[in-house]
């Protein structure tokens, strides 16, 4: 059925197979420089990022769906978006962090392997074409990020964290395997190109079982209630920094395996996982906004927020339509941008003995740190989705695809719910603007990499200006 | 008519949104560092605005009532919305309305505001051309776009520079009118999906039955009635003026409520002409409420910006009972060209209360600053000390009981003719307004202004300087003016008003 493999067939995959050899390389490279390693490697990790990237642009474009390895592996147009996204997120990521290692005396080589094998796992499950590929590609982000929660050994709370999300993640893993081994006896295959075609019409019992334990993998892996409980102490545990790479680029596989798995796979039997997902999507945005209200930690607040979020992205694949993903996808890309902003504040707060984790500590941030604050601010009125700010594009995309699929009253609830959420993201303005600035140390960081949060929160705005690129963008990609 | 574009292939309505903005930024670049140079830029901006607006007057077409100073660019292909500005003899004179008490607001803040300076001028020159925008915008996502985005200026406003309570009453005014604004967004996009389009116009055109008018006439009204404010929906108002500094109180006071009464012009009334029709006893009962029993409870406050609060209340009353009092006028007497009546009153009423409201926040700054308080029982005799500044505050006291020769009167007397026509008993409630009006005002004056000098506080006041004295007597200028010969303004209005009662009397239900 297919060809002899060429390195020429095999360039759409040059994502995947570089970062394989990088990862090896960052690893021996930090070995053997030893002491050196700790400036080497992250520079050496942003320079493989950034050739990934470039590689990505030039050689691994496709015009269309190009299908390798027997069908176990899927280029398209929307996985070279991804993975452009999970490279420029990945590095903003670690560009923002190495201040806050380096105070840690965290800024060891592993923690890039690991960032970059966690990566790798986003690759896989963005371009996967069959269930296995997408379980393997899953669990080798999840075991990654397993492994960065826990990666302050000296902090109990950390290991903690670590420990409750290796548990809960193993379970949801068997969840998703158990539903996958079910789904593949109801219809013979692994390949999601074949369930879509062999799975329609009136779903059996034994089918909708499967679904039903992979919606829960898929809702564990967003964070979705009610299986968001890792969520806020994930987030609250773990090193800021490594709560700001847990809250961005996984995100993109999350909708990657939803997108793939649901809408690709299982399309044709969307009645089933749809309603699931609404109820999930429902609770989700409940919850995660009414919760976060009582937060007294910024990073638990924002671990309800992302739950909340998620509840957004979720109903965008409820509304089942192209226009559903497209605003899924479109919701996912702005939350991530400005995840990356909010959770790059904390760090660039915070210093050596000084997390900057608490709401409190933000009180007056606006007389210690004018810049940080502004941008901070940008970043809250885009995430509570009001203009001029790119926030409200995604929401509204959401609320037109719910509209147009006649859920009226999704789209009212979610309404609703956003007002309670704009109330907690005002919060966090009026500590930092209204309130007297309390004793608390400047954080410090580099110039360029407060020039690369500037920029972050500029992007927020300009994509909030004029929004016609990335809309189209993601329209693109997806038809 | 496509005479918008002028300089640098930029229109003059883009001018008036944007200049602001960039003035805005502009200052908060400087820092309060250079706080004094900030001052300047920002007035010159404001100033430098206001010139720039009066072209709409100047070469303003009263003979139609199509949208002049046209722009039109793409902006979201995707959701097919355009940045499309113009504007009417409906949105003409709160344009020019917005960009002119700009310009007071910003001298009245410049030797008040100590903290944070430049952020101060700079937050109110966004928020100026944001709210050019929200009166200019004919695509309804963009109106949303600018309608939402000034939110923000407003809340920091409040909650910087505001009183003790800022901090409650800044996130209840937000909290308050995004919960109206986003079911009027998800009115928006219902009718997006049905017509295509986010245009005006073309939601003015889509037919729609009576019950899908129910609903996106009540989504448009949770979105106005709270922010004119309505009776019941008015609790944040009194709150967000008594804690907002002298300026948010001006602009909340004399733009930001008409944005409510504009939103039932451009949107309600010709969109969900058959739904505004059935529910007209509604909002008129409303409205009357919002007239006697907010007028009552003005009487009974001892705060003066609470006062003039619900003063407010009482007048935004008075403009959603002209608005809405049209189709019983038709019904009664068939008479379109008497149906535009309540609605020039309404309109008159709209831009009068902006200099009024404003002056009168003006005049309570002004006391406020020197005695840093509220309280009227604080007060008595200011005139001993103050004279000048008394002559000014009795004023626009007079103005705001509607006193004939102010142009309080003008939109009054219009409003409570036209609801002669519609129904006796609408009049006789309307009226009493005239009697509660003075009332209140006229109790407040007596009770702070005249009399004897009550304590020494009081006695130790000094007069109006001459930045004090520049800004009320431009203000005075023009609520006299607008007074003694509203016929320019009526003029400006007449074609854009008899054009929306052609729009509102005729159905648009389907078949």
């Amino acid at each position: 059925m297919q060809a002899a493999i060429t390195l020429q067939s095999l360039a759409p995959a040059l994502p995947e197979i570089f970062m394989v050899a990088a990862i090896c390389v960052v690893l021996l490279a930090d070995v053997f420089a030893g002491a050196a390693a700790r400036r080497i490697t992250p520079t050496l990790t942003l320079v493989v990022i950034a050739l990934g990237a470039a590689l990505t642009i030039l050689h691994a474009q496709v015009p269309e769906r190009v299908v390798l390895f027997s069908g176990m592996y899927v280029a398209d147009p929307l996985g070279t978006l991804l993975k452009l996204l999970g490279f420029l997120f990945t590095g903003v990521a670690l560009l923002y962090s190495r201040a806050y290692l380096e105070a840690r005396n965290l800024l060891k080589g592993e923690y890039y392997v690991l960032v970059l094998t966690a990566l790798l796992g986003i690759f896989v499950i963005v371009s996967a074409g069959s269930l296995l590929t997408l379980y393997i590609g899953v669990e080798l982000l999840a075991l990654s990020l397993y492994a960065l929660v826990a990666f302050d050994r000296d902090s109990g709370i950390a290991a903690e964290s670590a420990m409750k999300y290796f548990v809960l993640g193993a379970i949801a893993s068997g969840c998703l395997l158990y539903g996958m081994s079910l789904v593949y006896g109801m219809s013979g295959s692994l390949l999601l190109a074949d369930l879509a075609v062999r799975l329609q019409g009136e779903a059996s019992l034994g089918l909708i079982m499967g679904i039903v334990f992979l919606v829960v993998g898929v809702a564990f892996k967003f964070g979705a209630v009610p299986f968001h409980m890792w969520v806020p102490d994930v987030y609250q545990g773990a090193p800021s920094s490594v709560t700001l790479f847990v809250a961005t680029a996984p995100k993109i596989a999350s909708f990657a395996l939803a997108f793939r798995l649901l809408a690709g796979g299982l399309g044709q039997v969307a009645g089933t996982w749809m309603q699931m997902l609404s109820i999930v999507a429902i609770a989700s945005l409940v919850l995660g906004n009414v919760v976060a209200i009582a937060q007294t930690s910024l990073k638990r607040m924002l671990a309800y927020s992302a739950i909340g979020n998620v509840g957004f992205i979720l109903l965008g694949f409820v509304a089942g339509t192209e226009q559903g993903y497209e605003a899924a996808l479109y919701y996912t890309v702005v939350y991530v941008l400005m995840t990356l902003g909010s959770f790059g504040v904390i760090l660039l707060a915070s210093r050596a003995g000084f997390e900057a984790s608490e709401l409190d500590d933000y009180k007056g941030l606006h007389a210690r740190d004018p810049l940080l604050a502004l941008i901070m601010m940008v970043l809250m009125f885009s995430t509570a989705g009001i203009p001029p700010f790119v926030g409200f594009w995604a929401k509204l995309q959401i609320f037109q695809a719910l509209w147009a699929v006649n859920q009226m009253a999704l789209v009212v609830c979610a309404a609703a719910v956003s007002v309670i959420g704009v109330f907690y993201y005002l919060r966090v303005v009026k500590l930092m603007y209204f309130d007297a600035p309390t004793e608390a140390p400047r954080g410090f960081a580099h110039r360029g990499v407060r020039f690369a949060l500037g920029l972050n929160a500029f992007a927020v705005l300009a994509l909030g200006l004029l929004p016609e690129s990335l809309l189209s963008l993601c329209a693109k990609v997806l038809s | 008519m496509e005479n918008g574009n002028n300089m640098l292939g930029i229109g003059l309505l883009s001018w008036l949104v944007w200049l602001p903005v960039a003035g805005g930024l502009l200052v908060i670049a400087l820092g309060d560092a250079r706080a004094s140079l900030a001052r300047w830029v920002a007035l010159a901006t404001a100033l430098v605005t206001f010139v720039a607006s009066l072209p709409l007057y100047g070469s303003f077409d009263t003979t139609t009532a199509a949208f002049q100073f046209v722009e039109r660019a793409a902006w979201i292909p995707a959701f097919s919305a355009t940045y499309h500005l113009g504007v009417d003899g409906i949105s003409m004179p709160l344009v020019l309305l917005t960009t002119f008490i700009t310009i007071p607001v910003v001298i009245a803040g410049w030797k008040v505001i100590e903290t944070r300076p430049t952020q101060y001028f700079a937050a109110f020159l966004i928020m100026e051309g944001l709210m050019v925008g929200v009166f200019a915008a004919l695509d309804s996502l963009l109106f949303y776009f600018f309608w939402e985005a000034m939110l923000i200026p407003m809340f920091l406003i409040i909650g910087i520079w505001g009183g003790p309570r800022r901090v409650y009453a800044t996130i209840k005014f937000f909290l308050y009118t995004f919960l109206g604004s986003v079911f009027m967004l998800i009115a928006l996009i219902y009718m997006y999906l049905k017509a295509g389009s986010y245009e005006v116009t073309d939601l003015h055109r889509l037919p729609l039955t009576l019950t899908e008018q129910y609903w996106i006439f009540f989504a448009f009204f949770a979105a106005f009635a709270v922010k004119i404010p309505m009776f019941p929906v008015h609790t944040w108002l009194p709150d967000a003026h008594v804690e907002a500094p002298t300026g948010g109180s001006v602009v909340l006071a004399a733009i930001m409520l008409k944005m409510g009464g504009y939103g039932f012009l451009r949107f309600a009334l010709p969109i969900a002409p058959d739904a505004s029709r059935e529910l007209d006893t509604f909002v008129i009962a409303l409205s009357l409420i919002a007239v006697v029993y907010i007028g009552l409870v003005a009487l009974v406050q001892s705060d003066m910006k609470k006062l003039i609060a619900y003063s407010s209340i009482a007048h935004m009353g008075f403009v959603t009972l002209g608005v809405f009092l049209a189709f019983d006028i038709q019904t009664a007497t068939g008479d379109l060209r008497g149906a535009g009546m309540g609605i020039d009153g309404a309109m008159v009423q709209m831009i009068s209360h902006g200099l009024v409201s404003g002056a009168m926040f003006l005049c309570v700054g002004v006391m406020y600053d020197r005695m840093h308080s509220r309280e009227i029982s604080d007060y008595g005799g200011v005139i001993n000390r103050m004279p000048i500044f008394g002559a000014f505050m009795v004023l626009f006291a007079m103005a705001n009981a509607g006193l004939p020769g102010t142009s309080g009167f003008v939109g009054e007397f219009l409003v409570i003719l036209a609801s002669f026509k519609a129904n006796f008993w609408y009049a006789f409630l309307a009226a009493t307004t005239l009697v509660l009006g003075a009332a209140y005002t006229l109790w407040l004056v007596k009770r702070v202004i005249l009399g004897p000098v009550a304590n020494a506080h009081v006695a130790e006041l000094t007069d109006l300087d001459g930045r004090e004295f520049l800004i009320l007597a431009v203000l005075a200028v023009g609520v006299l003016a607008l007074g003694l010969w509203p016929a320019p303004l009526l003029e400006v209005m007449q074609p854009s008003v008899q054009h929306l009662v052609e729009q509102i009397v005729s159905s648009k239900l389907p078949g």
